[in-house]
């Protein structure tokens, strides 16, 4: 069943290949059809999953809204499709999808071989490991001959792989391609530890039947740079979608939020004029309208206002700022200036 | 004349000559169109700077496997972690179609058998099987091993030897001792001297019609000369205990719950097809051949061997074969619940290396060669028992 969607999707490549690639840019195409397609892991909490009403709730999902939100001026104008860990690169070769907002980590094959390109970063993450407490270990350096569960096809399964290999433990590994399968497997007891990027441990241990019983180790074994995806070779595309995120970044150190927005239009600082577009210019030079950013801020919010509502402290995730703070807090976030 | 005429037949108007240039062009166009898609999909997935070829495989894979047949780390390369694969593949679909065509064929039996409980028992586990789809059943195992049984350190233990816990099956083995392998040696030349004498056996049946008990003679060679030998070296008795370890338990043989879980499901969905099958094919042969057969003096065995299963063979092997390459097809349902086969390990290779195309032309490969080997084999053996028809 799940070999037959990504053969379809390695058809659908093929014959892409085949016939040519279509002239159109992306932004023409997704112009045409009146919606901005994104491909998203629904089954990570935070991140991107439908809440009880089918409504898509996380970082992922909204920053989807917010491609959504600069193209057409409503951040409802997009669909969304789930996809695994071994499906996500095909969809967005075989032009299923437009963007893909899936925590994908960047990578130099990927964005080389997998003709693929990540704008900038929504989330710096950092691979872990979660284990149950009575298990006991305080350190990743004492899970010689554990049983580890794994998503396949990730950086992750690499990592894993790269820190026994280095500490020359052993290991087995349990490899399950649907996430929901995946952590219900670990929470069973099938594995000793559970390993992913930390946010996504702590979105599975939110689910657990019960979340205290597990803690996360100390060790952070890897750098996972999540950025969203689009397609080699469309550069105004990439434009488009690179910028949205660094609008996101942008307006939160500029103190914009969805609230203030319109009084900001007000604002007599000319980097906010040309940011909400008061000054034309920004808009027309990526093919958009001048209130692109305008109607982010307003429709979506800023960086911080998603990451508070989806991840932050106050969420079940519970996750601190950390490297995702702005660099003028301490942590890493920054924009290059829109001019 | 017929040769002057012919002479004169200009070669459009000769059928023969005719239909060997049609089917020249067409060959032409064909591998004309495949050379026009093959070179196109290179360009154009250089275009879109997508690597392409099979290089890959030389490649470290960098990725561990849960369990393998033969020596395998991360240092290896894809192509060594695909051979795992596919060894994993082989593995559960071997043993699979043993256990399915046993199973199967008692349950189809069990199913025509007088004895009311028998039959009906058998007839609600062919309904039932049947009519749950693979993947749930496969669910339903896999989330039983590990949500029913009990960590490593609080492992059951129901006989001496083996321990069932959330992390598979350990079994208790003899430990290495270099009397296995003459013993092995003595079976096969059991097997080959059981082999030898049937035929012998035959042969003078055919001739003088004495019987010879070729039963219980081969029976006592395959049984006698393994043990004789095993006795002759001092009768090792040394066993490989599984003991707990750290996380998980050393030593012995342990099979994963992945496995177990794949394997069941495999065998009891598969057995319920085998037993329709087995109960068709025995149904097609009338009474009547079974009422001449005892009315002409024949024992029950001879009735069995030479009268009703020539006949039943001949309709059972055929289905038989779609469901073995069913069983084989039907592994690849493994990604599911995570055991490594040959999809699971082209899945993560196809995503590490971005080459879709080339790990899902391997895929449907291995398993065309999978399927078609086994049909051969069962076509082989149909040509073999199908009835010698005067």
């Amino acid at each position: 069943m799940k070999l037959l969607k990504l053969s379809l999707m390695v058809l659908v490549l093929a014959i892409f290949a085949m016939t040519g690639m279509a002239q159109a840019g992306t932004l023409q195409e997704v112009q045409d059809k009146g919606f901005v397609q994104a491909g998203v892991n629904g089954g990570v909490f935070g991140f991107s999953m439908p809440d009880e009403k089918g409504i898509w709730k996380g970082i992922d999902a909204d920053t989807a809204r917010a491609v959504a939100a600069a193209v057409f001026g409503d951040a409802n104008k997009v669909k969304f499709v789930a996809l695994t860990a071994v499906q996500r690169l095909p969809a967005l070769q075989s032009k299923e999808i437009d963007i893909l907002c899936r925590n994908t980590t960047q990578t130099l094959t990927r964005e080389t071989t997998n003709g693929l390109n990540f704008v900038h970063v929504n989330y710096y993450d950092g691979q872990g490991f979660l284990i149950p407490k009575k298990l006991g270990i305080k350190s990743a350096k004492e899970l010689d001959g554990a049983t580890v569960c794994v998503l396949p096809g990730t950086t992750t399964e690499m990592n894993a792989a790269d820190f026994f290999r280095s500490n020359s433990m052993k290991w087995k590994p349990v490899v399950i391609e649907q996430t929901a399968e995946l952590s219900k497997a670990f929470f069973g007891g099938r594995c000793d530890c559970l390993t992913s990027d930390v946010s996504q441990l702590a979105a599975h241990r939110s689910v657990a039947p019960n979340p205290d019983d597990y803690i996360l180790l100390p060790e952070i074994i890897s750098k996972e740079p999540l950025a969203p995806v689009v397609r080699h070779g469309d550069d105004q595309w990439y434009d488009i979608v690179n910028w949205t995120v660094m609008a996101l970044i942008e307006a939160e150190e500029f103190g914009i939020t969805s609230k203030n927005v319109d009084e900001m239009l007000k604002s007599k600082n000319p980097q906010i004029q040309r940011f909400l577009g008061v000054t034309p210019g920004m808009g027309k030079a990526l093919g958009l309208d001048e209130k692109w950013a305008y109607n982010i801020i307003k429709q979506v919010g800023n960086y911080g206002e998603i990451f508070e509502r989806t991840v932050g402290v106050n969420t079940p995730l519970g996750l601190e700022r950390g490297l995702n703070e702005l660099w003028t807090k301490g942590g890493i976030m920054y924009a290059a200036p829109l001019r | 004349m017929d040769n002057a005429l012919s002479e004169k037949v200009p070669f459009w108007l000769d059928p023969k000559k005719r239909s060997l240039i049609y089917q020249m062009f067409i060959f032409c166009m064909v591998g004309l169109l495949a050379y026009y898609l093959v070179s196109n999909t290179l360009t154009n997935l250089k275009r879109q700077s997508i690597a392409t070829g099979f290089g890959f495989i030389q490649k470290e894979s960098s990725f561990e496997i849960g369990e393998s047949l033969i020596p395998y780390s991360a240092a290896d390369t894809y192509g060594r972690a695909l051979i795992v694969g596919a060894l994993n593949t082989l593995k559960v679909s071997f043993v699979g179609i043993i256990f399915s065509l046993i199973i199967g064929t008692l349950i189809g039996v069990g199913r025509l058998s007088s004895n009311w409980l028998v039959s009906k028992i058998s007839s609600l586990y062919i309904e039932v099987m049947q009519d749950i789809p693979i993947l749930l059943q496969l669910f339903f195992w896999y989330a039983l091993f590990y949500e029913a049984l009990p960590s490593p350190q609080n492992s059951l233990s129901p006989f001496k030897g083996v321990f069932l816990c959330n992390r598979g099956a350990a079994f208790a083995v003899p430990a290495a001792h270099p009397a296995y392998k003459y013993m092995l040696l003595a079976l096969l030349i059991g097997a080959i001297t059981a082999y030898a004498i049937r035929r012998w056996a035959r042969k003078r049946q055919e001739k003088t019609g004495q019987l010879f008990p070729v039963f219980t003679v081969s029976l006592g060679l395959i049984v006698v000369l393994p043990l004789f030998t095993w006795v002759a070296f001092g009768a090792p008795l040394k066993m490989n205990i599984p003991r707990l370890s750290g996380f998980n338990f050393v030593g012995g043989v342990t099979v994963s719950p992945e496995f177990i879980a794949l394997f069941l499901g495999l065998v009891l969905y598969t057995a319920a097809f085998v037993a329709e099958v087995v109960r068709a094919g025995i149904q097609s042969v009338s009474t009547g051949q079974t009422e001449a057969a005892m009315a002409i003096g024949l024992k029950k065995g001879a009735i069995l061997n030479l009268v009703i299963l020539p006949q039943a063979l001949r309709v059972i092997i055929p289905p038989l074969t779609s469901q073995m390459l069913n069983l084989t097809k039907n592994s690849s349902l493994a990604v599911a619940i995570g055991y490594p086969d040959f999809v699971s390990v082209a899945n993560t290779t196809i995503n590490q290396t971005g080459q879709s195309i080339e790990g899902v032309a391997l895929i449907m490969t291995i398993y065309l060669i999978f399927s078609l080997s086994t049909s051969v084999f069962m076509n082989w053996y149909n040509k073999k028992v199908a009835l010698v028809e005067r």
